[in-house]
């Protein structure tokens, strides 16, 4: 399939001397050198990546790291000095302007850090920019307009002007001008950089709602890597205009490819990163009516473990049973070999696979290992609570994985190439 | 004193030779060009002294309400008004107003898309801004000769000298305010798809209004400054018993068409300042983020 949006060995550079820059570039002079030289100031340096209809891809870096420019470039706000940007096959970086103004106006929209709303209009004609621009009938525009404005909750608000609004308001108009063409593509540039961080929490979750039903395609720009990881189905990570790793925000995490990133990674919130499924163990469980307590207590023993689930015929849960309560149950009635189902305890700690380490915090403290379960119930996994603990601290062995930073800058663009 | 370098008389000769030579081959030429601008201002003239006085009032009163939706201006407006009439000196007023208007309105055709242009392109703001600020600190008598020359005497080179020195503050703040539109907003209309058209006037424009707004307040105040001047080549209205007063040293009829004037300015002034503010309320708030 070919990618919706595809970017292929793009650079931009700001200045006159671009080929002078460009060639220097080549010889492998860093940014600082080359505007010292040419006082041109090089914003992109080959990029080059592909995003999927459907992806959240997102771009993170610190500020002048190239962010904007390169959303830019996706829309031709900011030509590229060179390379392709390709929509559906179509290079907008090379083509003509009433091309271009059809691509935005019938499949690209953005969204503004600062909202860039227009503030002499109400908040429903702001969302109806694109449908005018478009030639839409006024009926019809405010119509579609209210509601975009109703899918981000703000219906009741169309007539109030921007300055009415608070700033999570305001940037909901800005999300909802964006939606309110359909278009394919959404690029958002640092959209919720100027909200508070409550705010800004309640947006990023809006955002994956929204998205579960729209399923657009998404270039998100942010320079905070738990809203990289929170969102993105894949991140790039930018530093001086180019891509030094990209990944999923697992991949990142577990495997910051340089000091710069390893830096990031260092304080991120990974109870938002990782979900059970990254810290899960296989499902061993022993089966109800087949195995005896005798049986689990040597499959605990094997294992390593203090605590067995218990499945039925089906590989449904019915229970888990402790070591200590076999071996506690075998002492007191003397019987050799207590049933396992009386031992086995009803109440256990279960989640889906996808749930968040953060939210698994609560279950792990009961001390049970935690059943990881399918739609049917199905035990598909056991999680234990040490492992939880272990990977919210980030000492999960994983320093292993953690190359040795690399100085050859050559290697690392290699290795951003997607 | 400074050396004699040159002899200038052979340069002023040609200057003057040029003019006169202008006024020769191509007077009758120019006075039909200028004469849609006549024809303007006799139409404002007749309409305002075609319409009576309370009517003109009320008007003036109602716009001043709707401005402000205050008292205060409707009764500065309404007194500032009474006193023209009571001072025998309404016909006057109609004169001087109707040629403020039609400054005024040329000025606005003008200046505008000159401002416009001048906001896109760095170039022409560079060569159009000495020339402003040449017409605006030129005394205005040495431009008044010439057209006084090409049009003789009468309305339309008072009508001409009073709009190259009441246009120069509109082009400015025309091109200013264009400029100081918030860049973010004009980038969001272009990300949306819009035509360079659209932007202007869907964006740019209504943005920049307050401060077009404040350009034309001004216009209509260096316009009403000119009537003194611009009568003295026939322009008529209060100017002329300003002129009149001072000609015939009678302080009285001098100083009363001087407030004439004053209280026109004020009536104008107010009025274009407060629809300014309210605009700039509107459009303000919001773009302090
Ligand atoms: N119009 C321009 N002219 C010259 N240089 C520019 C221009 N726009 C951006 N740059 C430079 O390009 C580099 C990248 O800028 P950019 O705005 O893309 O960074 P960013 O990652 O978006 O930063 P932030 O997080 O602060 O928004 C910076 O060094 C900046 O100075
Ligand atoms: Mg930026």
């Amino acid at each position: 399939m070919q990618a919706k949006l595809s970017v292929k060995n793009v650079f931009k550079i700001f200045g006159d001397k671009t080929d002078e820059a460009l060639s220097r570039l080549e010889q492998g002079e860093s940014k600082e050198q080359i505007f010292e030289a040419t006082g041109a100031t090089v914003g992109v340096r080959d990029a080059n990546f592909d995003v999927d209809e459907g992806e959240i891809f997102v771009v993170m870096g610190l500020s002048g790291s190239g962010k904007s420019t390169l959303v830019r470039m996706l829309n031709g706000l900011i030509p590229p000095t060179s390379g392709e940007v390709l929509i559906d096959g179509e290079d907008i970086a090379d083509c003509k302007k009433d091309v271009l103004r059809r691509i935005r106006r019938e499949k690209v929209a953005m969204v503004f850090q600062h909202f860039a709303l227009f503030p002499h209009w109400t908040v429903a004609e702001n969302a109806a920019y694109g449908l005018k621009v478009k030639g839409v009938p006024a009926a019809e525009r405010r119509e579609r307009a209210i509601a975009a404005l109703e899918k981000v909750g703000l219906g009741s608000r169309a007539d109030s002007l921007p300055s009415e609004l608070s700033g999570g308001m305001q940037q909901r108009v800005g999300l909802a001008r964006g939606l309110a063409t359909d278009p394919q593509i959404l690029l958002m540039d640092e959209p919720f950089g100027a909200l508070d961080p409550l705010i800004r929490r309640e947006m990023q979750d809006e955002l994956v709602v929204l998205q579960k039903e729209l399923k657009k395609t998404i270039v998100f720009i942010t320079h905070d890597l738990n809203e990289a990881l929170l969102l993105g189905d894949r991140i790039a990570i930018m530093q001086d205009g180019r891509f030094v790793q990209v990944g999923t925000a697992q991949e990142i995490v577990s495997a910051p490819a340089d000091d710069y990133v390893a830096a990031f990674v260092a304080d991120i919130d990974r109870g938002r990163v990782f979900t059970a499924e990254d810290v899960s163990n296989a499902a061993e469980a022993v089966t109800l009516g087949e195995a005896s307590a005798e049986d689990a207590m040597r499959a605990m023993e094997d294992l390593n473990r203090h605590a067995l689930y218990v499945v039925d015929g089906a590989n449904r849960v019915a229970g888990v049973v402790t070591y200590q309560d076999l071996a506690a149950a075998t002492l007191d009635n003397g019987a050799p070999n207590p049933i396992l189902e009386d031992v086995m305890l009803t109440e256990y700690p279960t989640v889906d696979a996808d749930v968040q380490l953060y939210d698994l915090y609560g279950a792990a403290s009961a001390g049970l290992p935690i059943a990881v379960t399918d739609d049917k119930d199905r035990l598909v996994g056991v999680v234990e609570p040490e492992a939880v603990f272990a990977q919210l601290s980030g000492e999960n062995g994983e320093q292993d994985a953690v190359p040795p930073p690399s100085v050859e800058d050559e290697k690392i663009k290699e290795g951003a190439h997607v | 004193m400074f050396p004699d370098v040159i002899d200038t008389r052979p340069l002023r000769r040609a200057v003057d030779n040029g003019l006169n030579w202008v006024v020769r081959n191509w007077g009758t030429e120019l006075e039909a060009a200028a004469s849609p601008l006549l024809r303007l201002l006799n139409a404002i003239e007749q309409l305002l002294l075609a319409t009576p006085w309370w009517l003109i009032i009320a008007i003036l009163v109602g716009v001043a309400w709707l401005a402000t939706r205050r008292w205060q201006l409707p009764l500065v407006v309404f007194l500032s008004m009474i006193f023209l009439g009571v001072m025998d000196l309404w016909r006057d007023a109609m004169v001087t107003t109707a040629l403020m208007i039609a400054a005024t309105l040329t000025a606005i055709v003008i200046s505008i898309p000159i401002g416009v242009w001048m906001s896109r392109s760095t170039r022409v703001r560079q060569i159009v801004t000495p020339v402003l600020d040449l017409m605006q600190t030129m005394p205005s008598f040495v431009y008044l000769i010439p057209t006084v020359m090409i049009f003789g005497p009468g309305r339309i080179p008072a009508l001409i000298a009073t709009i190259v020195y009441a246009s120069p503050p509109l082009m400015r703040l025309t091109d200013l305010g264009l400029r100081n539109v918030d860049p973010a907003v004009m980038e969001a209309s272009q990300a949306f798809g819009a035509t360079p058209t659209q932007k202007l006037f869907g964006v740019q424009i209504p943005l920049a209004l307050p401060t077009i707004l404040a350009g034309v307040n001004q216009t209509t105040m260096m316009a009403l400054a000119m009537v003194v001047i611009a009568s003295m080549i026939g322009a008529g209205g209060l100017g002329y018993q300003v002129l009149q007063g001072i000609g015939r040293l009678e302080v009285s009829r001098g100083l009363f068409a001087g407030l004439g004037i004053v209280a026109l300015a004020i009536i104008f002034d107010r009025i274009t300042q407060a629809y300014g503010k309210r605009l700039q309320a509107r459009i303000g708030i919001s773009e302090a983020r």
